[in-house]
């Protein structure tokens, strides 16, 4: 009898927690009743947005568990393809060598620009395209050179696998080559804190990643923003990719489906990212 | 006769040594297999001293060769005055009490993970490097290598501690009874009677700053060149697997890291060498 009672009140408690979060998001409602694991890798200007959709979801649903890792564009295609991970991010278009191999479903659900970042104590805030392939090359290696202090310039890159790194060296820098005493982090919130610390570093970001502790830089006079990407003034950019094997179903089909949701693009919006509905 | 559990346990035991045995030359053969495409064109010995240019198909490895050994040893250089030091005050110099808390405060700092050493590195040494040198971004050799000695310094104050112990007492009662100091007995005995436990201890300790990870990615700012100075960014042969691991796998410079992993694996099988060698010869000395 007793149990009979718990059981009830536990249904009924379960049942309100549903209502209530049904009036707070629709599109979380397709996850009601699911029981299991999401795991994803890849592209680290992802992990935010990652981050937060994983967060909504599990609060409506404590039974799915949703685990997000680093590790650049490069290993979150590699895992994906492998069969290891069930969503592999990817900064940059997979190449159709990779899509063919691996049988990947490419979804791209926001788009996202690169910014050339520096300490904020740093004077220097706005930089020529040439002046940044100089710098990144190493030819011009003193702060003083392009009006700031008599510093040596401390160039900071990405490692082999960052998509940022790939779109940053196409876009901005026309492929031409990156000094190779370039100091090396592993993920966009490396870069960050690494440039926060270093008043003389120079870097480059996701615009998604940028706050207070890194300063942008301009580009040509144009600001890497969300508007002056969308308006297509500011060149340097590219889409956030989740890839697949195969068509995604069950649960990693509903978590694609609501990135591309209202609640889904709003989240990618306030990250800092444009949207692509 | 042996009893029938001390034959199990015979059996058990032999099992595992065989175990450990397979798997440490597995692992080289599998390495060996798949770096193989790099040896039979050739490749090896030239990448051995070529430079880091995938965009010119130069996959060279010297840069990260030198920038393991220049990070180990001068880790392991730091280190070495330092472990003395503390070694010889717990054994020899220092009261007793105190001598407990500090071999107790060692034998914790050995359970340190590395990544802790990484981030507190990152946080607390690599500004004060970059402001007291003035040059650079502070993530140099020079803040890697300090990291490092902290790192490796727990292991070679025990072993060079328990290699103190090993000193027969009749040899230390012999210089009290001489009317020695403490500090005479360290320095005309003990030292010279442990010489080779030394050696080895700093040799193992060498073994441990080659074969880290976290705190060379972390510290020694990764760039592809062999190091100029000690405030200059530097990559380890490590490092460069952590970081060359994403690439693609059928790329070259996927292949190259197989390289890595063989000369990492030569270095410090050279070193197990070396100490056992030294060891032997310790052996019959003593015999």
């Amino acid at each position: 009898m007793k149990i009979r009672i718990f059981l009830t009140m536990v249904f009924a408690g379960l049942l309100m927690m549903g209502i209530s979060q049904s009036v707070l998001s629709e599109s979380l409602d397709m996850f009601k009743g699911e029981k299991g694991t999401i795991r994803i890798a890849g592209g680290t200007a992802h992990i935010p947005v990652m981050k937060e959709v994983a967060k909504q979801i599990m609060t409506v649903n404590p039974e799915i568990q949703i685990s997000i890792a680093g590790g650049g564009s490069g290993v979150g295609i590699k895992q994906v393809g492998e069969g290891l991970i069930d969503i592999g991010n990817s900064g940059r278009e997979p190449t159709e060598v990779e899509i063919k191999k691996y049988g990947l479903k490419v979804f791209k659900w926001a788009i996202d620009g690169v910014a050339v970042v520096v300490n904020p104590n740093n004077p220097v805030k706005s930089l020529t395209k040439s002046q940044i392939k100089d710098i990144f090359s190493g030819k011009i290696d003193n702060w003083k050179r392009i009006g700031g202090m008599d510093k040596p310039i401390n160039v900071y890159t990405r490692d082999e696998a960052s998509g940022t790194r790939e779109v940053f060296w196409e876009k901005a820098l026309d492929r031409e080559e990156i000094t190779k005493k370039a100091n090396v982090v592993v993920s966009n919130g490396a870069m960050k804190s690494a440039i926060s610390q270093d008043s003389y570093g120079i870097g480059y970001v996701s615009v998604g990643h940028i706050d207070q502790t890194v300063t942008p830089v301009t580009l040509d006079g144009v600001m890497p923003t969300i508007q002056s990407v969308k308006e297509g003034r500011y060149p340097v950019f590219r889409g956030l990719y989740s890839c697949t094997k195969g068509e995604p179903v069950g649960l990693t089909k509903k978590f694609i489906d609501y990135l591309f949701s209202p609640e889904g693009q709003k989240i990618v919006q306030s990250n800092g990212f444009i949207g692509v509905k | 006769m042996m009893r029938p559990q001390e034959w199990i346990a015979e059996k058990v035991f032999f099992l595992s040594a065989i175990f450990s045995v397979t798997i440490t030359l597995t692992i080289f053969g599998f390495m060996v297999i798949l770096g193989f495409p790099l040896i039979q064109k050739g490749h090896a010995l030239s990448l051995l001293s070529k430079p880091w240019i995938p965009e010119n198909g130069f996959y060279g490895i010297y840069p990260m060769i030198i920038g393991s050994l220049a990070i180990s040893s001068l880790g392991v250089a730091i280190a070495f005055p330092i472990s003395l030091g503390c070694a010889s005050m717990i054994s020899v110099l220092g009261p007793r009490p105190l001598n407990l808390i500090m071999r107790k405060g060692v034998e914790l700092m050995t359970g340190i993970p590395t990544v802790i050493y990484g981030f507190v590195g990152i946080f607390l040494l690599v500004p004060i490097v970059r402001e007291l040198f003035k040059q650079g971004s502070g993530l140099c050799v020079l803040s890697a290598s300090l990291m490092l000695a902290l790192l490796v310094s727990p292991t070679m104050i025990l072993f060079f501690s328990d290699s103190f112990s090993q000193v027969p007492q009749s040899y230390l009662t012999a210089i009290e009874a001489l009317g020695g100091s403490k500090v005479q007995k360290l320095y005309h005995i003990i030292l010279p009677y442990t010489r080779k436990g030394l050696l080895i201890g700093t040799l193992l300790a060498f073994g441990r700053g080659l074969g880290d990870t976290l705190i060379a990615l972390m510290l020694a700012g990764n760039a592809i060149t062999v190091p100029g100075s000690l405030l200059d960014s530097a990559r380890t042969l490590t490092s460069h697997i952590a970081l060359v691991i994403a690439a693609d796998y059928e790329s070259l410079e996927f292949k190259s890291i197989f390289l890595c992993g063989m000369v990492l694996y030569l270095f410090t099988t050279l070193v197990i060498v070396g100490v056992r060698f030294i060891g032997i010869r310790e052996d019959r000395r003593k015999a």
